[in-house]
């Protein structure tokens, strides 16, 4: 499997925000897009998702397979939102969205373990803080088997303890021949990355 | 397909109350009729079935403006448009036009023949209001999916959703409405009537949702 970006534009209300950006992710590989505020981050990754139009250039996922025939059905997209309901708890969300999204490697309570919020999933995810919903919604991606993973300030509100033990579970994924492309200003620390930088001159 | 229906049931169940809210609107409409029309129980009786279902196809509109928002709000609906190649983004509206029938529309149809009392129907005509509501609500509901569908990026799309989707459940309205007078008034036909809007909800429940869909898939941003 392999994701393909040739010469990427994208728009925000009529107004380019990127052009000309291209890479190629094979399998195991994970590309970490950086750049300053308004560089087109966001732009960039739900573009690759097809939530929005690309301006220009091609995009395609190579290999997919029957399983996977779009970059849409190989992808979890974890944006700014968590996508989870604060009436409902925290398993009945990561439940739903496995029976939505279809299962995969680890349960719905082994990816609470994993994410260090065994013990807790009764509750309702409105009352968790702000780092326990990010970890809860990082919960999501192991619940439902996906190659590539699009990642959206994933470590955002996650302390340092949720955030090395997060580099670990993307290093895994990675491991386990998957692909990631995430967005942030903060390091990772996933090893071997690539870097797209976005804004800079030329 | 049904823990999607399940979760949305649980959600109005928990936190909206929109039954509630439907419900109370139905009642204060059809409370304050006999007041401002009169004692007179003879015309009460005659308007009773339209009066029905003017106060429920305004009660219908109500919750609409939440049905894609709050999933839009909290990020859910971008992971319902991404599901596309497993769920079929029709049939996800769909199902949550079902649930979002069966957990705001349905009570206002079960406290319908309660309300019939207040406008002196009589039994026959409180059976036949409540069974055309049965039927021809899930109509409304699926037009104003595509209605919600196209206004779900405006904060205050609630009002716009009425103004868009009133005209279209027009047809509804007059054969649901001539469907009960037939039951009751003796030469007008009941069964034509009730066929027609039992083919407008089955119309309707294809249309709606194909449309929504369309209107989501590109309304993301």
């Amino acid at each position: 499997m392999r994701l393909i970006a040739e010469n990427l534009g994208g728009e925000r209300g009529g107004e380019a925000v990127f052009s000309g950006i291209g890479f190629a992710l094979d399998q195991g590989q994970a590309l970490v897009v950086t750049g300053p505020n308004g560089s087109g981050k966001s732009t960039l990754l739900r573009i690759i998702a097809g939530l929005l139009p690309k301006a220009e250039g091609r995009l395609l996922l190579e290999n997919g397979g029957d399983d996977f025939p779009s970059i849409a059905s190989a992808c979890h997209y974890l944006g700014h939102q968590n996508a989870m309901k604060t009436a409902l708890s925290v398993v009945e969300n990561l439940r739903f969205w496995r029976d939505f999204n279809g299962s995969g490697d680890s349960g719905v309570e082994e990816a609470l373990e994993t994410v260090g919020l065994g013990g807790i999933g009764h509750l309702p995810f409105g009352y968790l803080s702000t780092g326990q919903r990010r970890r809860a919604a990082i919960a999501k991606l192991l619940v439902s088997h996906r190659p590539l993973w699009l990642l959206d300030e994933p470590t955002a509100g996650l302390d340092k303890a949720s955030e090395a033990r997060f580099a670990g579970l993307m290093m895994k994924h990675c491991m386990a021949g998957g692909m990631i492309v995430a967005a942030t200003h903060l390091p990772l620390g996933i090893e071997g990355a690539k870097e797209l930088r976005m804004g800079e001159a030329g | 397909m049904w823990s999607l229906f399940a979760r949305d049931i649980r959600l109005n169940i928990r936190a909206g109350g929109g039954a509630l809210t439907g419900v109370i609107f139905f009642l204060a409409v059809i409370a304050t009729i006999p007041f401002g029309v009169g004692p007179d129980l003879k015309l009460l009786s005659r308007i009773g079935p339209a009066i029905l279902w003017i106060g429920a196809l305004l009660a219908c509109l109500l919750g609409l403006d939440r049905l894609f928002q709050a999933d839009r709000e909290d990020g859910s609906l971008d992971l319902l448009v991404l599901g596309n190649d497993r769920n079929m983004l029709a049939l996800t509206v769909l199902v949550k036009c079902l649930a979002h029938w069966a957990g705001s529309v349905l009570p206002l149809v079960v406290a319908a023949p309660l309300l019939g009392l207040f406008m002196n129907m009589e039994p026959l005509g409180i059976g036949a209001t409540a069974l055309t509501l049965l039927v021809g609500t899930p109509a409304i509901t699926f037009i104003g999916a595509a209605g919600a569908a196209v206004a779900v990026a405006l904060p205050r799309g609630g009002l716009l959703i009425s103004v868009l989707v009133l005209p279209l459940t027009i047809p509804v309205l007059i054969f649901g409405v001539s469907a009960s007078y037939g039951a009751t008034a003796d030469p007008d036909p009941f069964l034509q009537p009730f066929l027609i809007l039992a083919a407008l909800t089955l119309f309707l429940g294809v249309l709606g949702p194909a449309s929504a869909a369309l209107a989501l898939r590109h309304g993301t941003d």
